[in-house]
């Protein structure tokens, strides 16, 4: 990617302000110090990326950028100028967009009435519509940035909200974009798409800030980069300066292993094995085609694919929340797919632990204390109950022990849920689901949205678990994930598997053609493949819906 | 049935239908803006009682009018400081200000009027009388549209015209305009309002406030223009029918008026044939009074079809970052 670098930077002949330039700024939460001092300066026409692990205060330090919060402490200057940010609209003033993770679009509103919304021309829509209509055209034009303007926001995939993200702050004349986490969200091949635009938008001389907690992104994308640690700024680097392992140990503070540690497997007997298994979801579409699988005690089977081709079915089939037909047969006996007994009641009394895709929505319940998260799904064991009640004190006290083992912090299980980071939320829902000793561990995303430190730790419980002797179905979209962990690689694409691979006779590329439907022809660019692919999905889903 | 007949129901239909509507239309402001309010009772009470009251004092409709509006903005703006700014519940705060109103209205009344919880009689200038409109009385002996022309079109009071006006103008103001498209999306999405710059509190007061002047026109014409005075409880219900009609209209201008047309026959069908003998069984009054509750409620239940509110409805915003 050396190629992209440097793109429009003005003339280094006549010295230029930063774009940004922030200094000192400082924001405590009561107790909580979520930015320290920070100063930095970012050049126009760059990319700045700025990482850092859950919680390290990158998302409070945009927020001050972007008049959410205003700063304790600090100086903002824009281009040079000493700017006041008290709310979002001064940051739009001063040029600022931003894209957050959560995309902040009316659903059921058109593109273009999302792009309009709030930078209207006048009191009446139809003139403001027309303009839009026009500013649009040229921006895909320009950027690679093409969306329906007549598309509503509900039925567009995740990267074309994105996009409509990005093109509201290119409606209003940003030319410092901001970008939160903008891939947590994308599939691979949006994920290409989106780099693609940002360099179109450093070429034409915007200036964008990238918050991720991925390295290979800001190795790949940025010209610079900004460490953040516990709120502070440890370091600002050129990227063609630096590498991933000398960035990750300064996000942590202490050297992390990126590869898993892991001994040979020695798989046992069968634990799992699931036959012809179809699932026909509630709009009569079949998502899973007759999946043959088998998961042995002490191995790791993991689940590559494009997200949305079946893996979320065959874990709520496995899991007890949803229907399906043909067999799934644990430790030699079959498990009921309809009725009463296939819940996740029954399923846990088999032997079956569950890490949901969703930790927000099917893991926790936001609202709930961690003692009452860490022990739902077992609150009706022997040791929680007393009589006809449940034994809080028990619990809470098992609770305090998963805290210390797993390290989760801040140790406190009369938290909410809510109150803790992505990577420790997790750490709660694996100690509920592992502690439990299940035969079969059923793990979704298990580091989605989660920083290096906890991805370590829950990579290492995971493995630790199939040395004990336990069996592991892994399903997940980052292809690094699966190929360090597991010990046999299924490929699920359109509700089938495509193949199966052992990781050490595979790679990428590989398995990037399998999960996009092809067998053979390696020939094809992987990236040209998972185009298509996307292509022919978006053409099934439009037809769908028309 | 002749013509006439057919006629007289129609009448009385838009008649009944008006307050309806009125109360509709304010509801769908409201909730569009993700205001759920459940007070649309109360505050045609209140209004309805302070239209009288004004204007049976000052002698004047115009006078009683405004002072309907005002005492439903007030509800409003209670309404929307408890649930707006204070982030309160919006049903509590609803049900609070019926209850309000309910009590208020009778005690009020009693203190000014001691007429037993009612204000005298309106007449003359204290009441909003039917305008015959142009060449009604030339037209009338043309067959078929000239009874229709006169019986039904012409002869109601100025605040049929414009509730019936309302229905254009409202899909008007919430599909056309700046305003009605931030406050669509304040009811939908407030957060993706709030990141592009506008105030989602000033919507959302601004949305109440409308909510508030429709229902006061709505109460204003139930005691001056459709009877002569107030009386206790004289909504009847209309709020919440006017909600159920909200609902049956999916939150659209154009079916709440159909909406509010169709609860506004069954009212009048029920008026008008108050003793039914279907071959020897006479059926009570009683239940052609119920009648259009009951239909209301097997309508909801079983004809709406799926029907999504607003869906930031009944959740105070909160920023996040």
């Amino acid at each position: 990617m050396s190629g992209l670098t440097n793109g429009g930077r003005p003339d280094q002949a006549a010295p230029v302000a930063p774009a940004i330039e922030l200094k000192g700024i400082s924001k405590a939460f009561g107790p909580v110090q979520a930015n320290k001092d920070i100063s930095i300066r970012v050049m126009p026409g760059t990319i700045h990326g700025i990482i850092g692990e859950n919680g390290a205060g990158k998302s409070t330090l945009m927020s001050i950028l972007y008049g959410f919060y205003k700063a304790d402490a600090g100086e903002i200057f824009i281009h040079g100028k000493k700017t006041e940010i008290p709310d979002s609209q001064a940051a739009i003033a001063a040029g600022i967009g931003m894209v957050f993770q959560h995309f902040k679009l009316v659903e059921n509103f058109t593109v273009l009435e999302n792009v309009i919304l709030g930078a209207e021309d006048g009191p009446l829509l139809r003139p403001s519509l027309a303009k839009a209509r026009g500013v649009l055209k040229q921006l895909a034009a320009e950027y690679e940035l093409n969306v329906d303007p007549d598309a509503l926001i509900q039925n567009l995939s995740v990267g074309h909200q994105q996009r409509v993200e990005i093109l509201k702050s290119l409606y209003r004349q940003a030319d410092i974009l901001i970008l939160d986490e903008p891939t947590g969200v994308l599939t691979p091949a949006e994920a290409d798409h989106l780099f693609r635009i940002l360099d179109n938008l450093r070429r034409e001389g915007k200036t964008i800030i990238l918050i991720t907690h991925k390295l290979r992104e800001i190795m790949e994308i940025t010209d610079t980069v900004s460490v953040m640690r516990r709120g502070e700024m440890t370091a600002t680097v050129k990227t063609s300066e630096t590498d991933p392992p000398h960035l990750a140990e300064l996000m942590v503070g202490r050297k992390v292993l990126l590869r898993v540690d892991k001994k040979p497997a020695t798989p046992g007997k069968n634990v799992l094995e699931v036959r012809n298994l179809r699932v026909v979801d509630d709009k009569g579409v079949e998502r899973l085609k007759g999946i043959d699988l088998t998961v042995r005690a002490g191995e790791i089977v993991g689940i590559a694919g494009v997200s949305g081709n079946g893996q979320s079915e065959l874990l709520e089939v496995l899991g007890g929340y949803a229907d399906g037909t043909g067999e799934i047969i644990m430790n030699g006996e079959s498990l009921d797919l309809t009725g009463k007994h296939s819940d996740g009641q029954s399923r846990r009394a088999r032997g079956i632990a569950h890490v949901p895709e969703d930790r927000q929505r099917e893991g926790l319940i936001m609202d709930y204390f961690a003692w009452e998260n860490a022990a739902f799904g077992y609150h009706r064991d022997p040791r929680f109950r007393s009589g006809i009640l449940t034994n809080n004190r028990a619990m809470i006290e098992d609770t305090e022990r998963k805290i210390k083992k797993f390290d989760v912090r801040p140790p406190n299980p009369y938290l909410t849920a809510k109150n803790f980071s992505g990577g420790n939320q997790q750490k709660i829902v694996v100690a509920r689901e592992i502690e439990r000793d299940p035969d079969l561990l059923l793990v979704g995303q298990p580091t989605r949205g989660v920083d290096i430190g906890a991805i370590e730790f829950i990579h290492q419980q995971i493995v630790a678990l199939r040395d004990e002797g336990k069996a592991i179905l892994l399903v997940s979209v980052e292809l690094d994930e699966i190929l360090s962990l597991s010990d046999r690689i299924a490929v699920m694409f359109d509700g089938k598997i495509m193949g199966e691979r052992l990781p050490d006779e595979t790679d990428q590329k590989e398995l990037g053609l399998l999960m996009a439907g092809i067998e053979g022809d390696p020939d094809k660019p992987l990236i040209e493949a998972v185009d298509e692919q996307l292509h022919a999905k978006e053409a099934r889903e439009a037809k769908k819906n028309g | 049935m002749d013509l006439m007949t057919i006629l007289q129901v129609l009448d009385s239909t838009v008649r009944l239908a008006t307050p309806l509507l009125l109360a509709c239309l304010a509801g769908l402001f409201s909730e569009r803006a993700g205001i759920f309010d459940i007070g649309l009772e109360g505050k045609m009470l209140a209004a309805a009682f302070f239209s009288a009251a004004v204007a049976s004092l000052t002698g004047s409709v115009w006078m009683g009018l405004l002072a309907g509006m005002a005492a439903s903005l007030v509800l409003s703006g209670i309404h929307g400081l408890a649930s707006i700014t204070f982030r309160g519940n919006q049903l509590i705060s609803g049900v609070a200000i019926n209850f309000l109103a309910a009590g208020m209205t009778v005690l009020v009344a009693q203190d000014w009027f001691s007429q037993g919880g009612r204000t005298p009689s309106l007449m003359g200038g204290g009441r909003f009388e039917g305008i015959t409109l142009p060449l009604a009385e030339t037209l009338r002996d043309v067959p078929v549209l000239g009874p229709i022309y006169y019986e039904l079109i012409s002869g109601h009071s100025i605040l049929v015209y414009v509730a019936f006006l309302t229905v254009p103008l409202s899909w008007w103001i919430l599909f056309r305009t700046r305003f009605g498209l931030r406050l669509r999306a304040v009811g939908e999405n407030p957060a993706a309002v709030d990141t592009a710059g506008v105030s989602v509190i000033g919507l959302r007061f601004a949305a109440v406030a409308i909510c508030g002047v429709l229902c006061g026109i709505a109460g204003a014409y139930l005691a001056t223009g459709l009877q002569a005075g107030f009386v206790k409880d004289m909504t009847a219900g209309r709020g919440y029918i006017a909600l159920a009609a909200l609902i049956f209209a999916k939150w659209r201008p154009w079916y709440a008026l159909y909406s509010c047309l169709l609860f506004g026959l069954l009212q009048a069908v029920a008026l008008r044939y108050q003793n039914i003998e279907l071959g020897g069984l006479v059926i009570p009054v009683q239940f052609m009074d119920a009648l259009p509750y009951i239909l209301t409620v097997v309508i909801l239940a079983g004809f709406v079809g799926k029907a999504i509110p607003p869906r930031a409805g009944g959740e105070p915003y909160v920023k996040e970052r």
